[in-house]
């Protein structure tokens, strides 16, 4: 495959695959962002950060915000995930996480092609994302 | 009437800006360290972003822009929001945006894999070193940085003159050996065009910059993305624009992650800037089908001009 050029102006199968998967994650990511967001305004659920202190937070530094609010890093808002604004990062972590779902699928297509070139950067993508979703490298320091 | 709702957007979004401009509390908000007291009820800003972002998505769309490149000059300077909140939704908007948009035009062809992936790889790594430069910054030098981004880019949208399809003459080593070539079906004519890249190498060094741009800001890098791959690398417009809105879903995942690590996102403002962009997109969209004002890319490129002395003068603290 390498060093090769598709003449065809269709998408290669891998791509078809790729934007299907793409297209329903990232509709349901945002359909249940909506959900959660309602079930937080209702206040069917009790929030973490009372409702009224928000305005006050949103002013601040993240990092006076996060100091004040007693905000958890990384991915420590999964113990909390009951609470009414904590369970709207449902959504937007499925969200962030639809790229690198999809990423994987790109794996065996281009090992069948022996796509060598593309199969380490589809590998070595996954990895960055994975890395920067982890929350490592922000709650490391 | 289409003439007639555009007057009305531009009308409420003028009114909107206005109105926070009139906002003592909020012109108050030139210091950093003046915090005004919540004199509002907690439901009133997320209607206003709603409705705000609903506006903004319209006139997105019509500028032929991305809404992250609205949203965080427009929002940081008329809003109460700090801006690593702004940064950190803006990139949420902009990640939305394109992974609503991009399995479409994977599906047309008009976002290559073969273009995007090793384009992505560069700029999402140095995307994350971008957020994390951002957040380390004091405020006034990020603000400082976004206010000259910016009116760099309100200048690229009034002098950038892009190529329908440029011609590339020979393949350079570098876009040969990854394949980066295709085609893609052309509605207009009918026919089938092929397209290849040159100047792979110097592309892709530029996307070492675009990538920490992206991260550092949260504007999305669509922008950026589309006279690179399209002046410099030589892939036709359709193509140039279809794999840089795709490119967005990759490259704003990794910084958006950093900041929703960081603690960034606040939900309270981050799904009515979300869902109100993502609305006023489709509404702009069915707009864009019966008209084409070009007046409206000349109101956005005023406005964010007007938006990037803004951030400018408050980072000089003026």
């Amino acid at each position: 495959m390498k060093g090769t050029t598709n003449t065809s102006a269709k998408a290669s199968p891998e791509q078809i695959k790729y934007a299907d998967l793409l297209f329903w994650g990232s509709w349901f990511s945002i359909l249940l962002m909506i959900i959660t967001y309602l079930v937080y305004l209702a206040g069917i659920l009790d929030p973490y950060v009372p409702v009224d202190k928000i305005q006050t937070y949103w002013q601040l530094p993240v990092h006076e915000y996060v100091e004040k609010a007693r905000i958890p890093l990384g991915w420590g808002w999964v113990k909390f995930v009951t609470k009414g604004d904590f369970l709207n990062f449902l959504g937007i972590a499925l969200l962030g996480g639809m790229t690198i779902i999809c990423f994987f699928t790109l794996i065996p297509a281009y090992v069948k092609k022996k796509d060598w070139p593309f199969l380490i950067i589809s590998i070595c993508e996954i990895l960055i994302l994975a890395l920067a979703a982890s929350g490592i490298l922000a709650v490391g320091h | 009437m289409c003439t007639r709702l555009l007057e009305k957007t531009n009308v409420m979004l003028l009114t909107i800006l206005s109105l926070f401009y009139a906002y003592p509390a909020l012109a108050a908000q030139q210091g950093p360290e003046v915090l005004p007291n919540p004199d509002k009820p907690w439901w009133f800003w997320p209607l206003v972003l709603l409705v705000f972002c609903f506006v903004l998505g319209i006139i997105a769309v019509l500028a032929g822009v991305g809404g992250g490149v609205l949203y965080v000059p427009l929002v940081s300077g008329f809003f109460p929001f700090h801006l690593d909140f702004v940064r950190g939704t803006g990139l949420l908007v902009a990640l939305a945006g394109a992974l609503a948009a991009g399995p479409g035009l994977l599906r047309r062809n008009l976002a290559n894999l073969r273009l995007a992936l090793p384009v992505a790889l560069i700029a999402s790594t140095c995307a994350i070193l971008g957020a994390f430069l951002g957040l380390a910054l004091p405020t006034n030098i990020v603000q400082i940085c976004l206010g000259c981004t910016i009116i760099l880019i309100a200048l690229l949208l009034t002098f950038s003159k892009n190529v329908e399809r440029p011609e590339v003459k020979e393949q350079d080593f570098i876009g040969k050996a990854l394949g980066m070539s295709g085609s893609y079906f052309e509605e207009s004519t009918g026919e089938n065009v092929g397209w290849k890249t040159h100047r792979t190498l110097l592309g892709l060094f530029l996307f070492i910059i675009i990538g920490i741009m992206a991260g550092m800001f949260g504007l999305g890098a669509g922008w950026a993305n589309v006279p690179v791959l399209n002046l410099l690398m030589g892939a036709p417009l359709k193509i140039a624009v279809g794999t840089s809105k795709f490119l967005l879903s990759i490259t704003d995942t990794s910084a958006a992650w950093v900041y929703l690590n960081k603690g960034c996102v606040i939900p309270m403002m981050a799904i009515p800037s979300i869902v109100g962009l993502m609305l006023g997109s489709f509404v702009g969209v069915r707009i864009l089908a019966v008209a084409k004002p070009k007046i409206i890319r000349y109101i956005v490129i005023g406005v964010l001009l007007f938006a990037g002395v803004k951030a400018l003068l408050k980072g000089l603290g003026i």
